[in-house]
């Protein structure tokens, strides 16, 4: 699965994307989220403030319940300030 | 049958009379044209230019569903929705949205409704580059505007 950041969340993980296998313990975006938070302490950082984080599966957004089965790309990134 | 919106995600400036010509250009069914354009402010003088980073893909995808949800709830004759990304320097052009439409109620909600998705729904994030040299981060998104959705609800 291809993992992609944007904005501050991109900063602080210190990458635009990656690509992984989660466990298969890991079953929606929260599980998602607290597995890539164990990476190291980029990912930590980047992931401290959990709830503010928006989440896109296959560029769609999705709420932090939402199971990833079968996605192929899962976005995080903060709050948009788009217009 | 609701149009199909015009969409389109670029770095490039726009021309609003170019544009507003294309939804008007050989038509006499339409009675009213509204059309936002929102710039970039230097903030009391502060700024030398605003960066917006985009989800390439779903930018587009997702400024076209709301645009679509618009023309299904409103009688459009047409609708065009262009975002830049990239950096924009004060008093350039950020974002444009024309509705079109018989009678101007259906234009003005349309326009209004856009935006008011835009701001919390297209995945386009703002960072703030200081004329002193540096910037001030990440801008951040605001209550209001989240607010701003729930009048859209429909009953």
């Amino acid at each position: 699965m291809i993992i992609r950041y944007f904005a501050w969340v991109r900063e602080k993980a210190g990458r635009e994307e990656e690509t992984l296998s989660p466990p298969e313990t890991v079953k929606t975006v929260a599980d998602l989220i607290a597995y890539l938070a164990t990476i190291d302490d980029n990912h930590a950082a980047a992931f401290e403030e959990a709830n503010a984080i928006r989440v896109a599966i296959d560029q769609e957004h999705v709420e932090h319940d939402a199971l990833i089965a079968g996605a192929r790309e899962v976005a995080f990134f903060p709050p948009m300030t788009g217009g | 049958m609701a149009i199909e919106p015009t969409v389109r995600v670029q770095a490039d400036n726009f021309d609003l009379t170019a544009e507003t010509g294309k939804l008007t250009a050989d038509r006499f069914d339409i009675g009213a044209v509204v059309t936002f354009t929102g710039l970039c402010r230097d903030e009391g003088g502060q700024l030398s230019a605003l960066e917006l980073e985009h989800y390439p893909g779903m930018a587009e995808a997702e400024i076209t569903r709301i645009a679509r949800q618009a023309a299904q709830r409103w009688s459009l004759t047409g609708l065009t929705v262009i975002h830049r990304h990239g950096k924009i320097a004060p008093g350039e052009n950020i974002v444009l949205v024309i509705a079109a439409s018989a009678h101007r109620q259906a234009a003005f909600d349309a326009a209004n409704y856009l935006m008011d998705f835009l701001k919390t729904r297209a995945p386009f994030w703002k960072k703030e580059h200081l004329k002193a040299g540096g910037d001030k981060g990440w801008v951040d998104a605001k209550d209001h505007d989240e607010e701003a959705l729930t009048r859209w609800d429909q009953s």
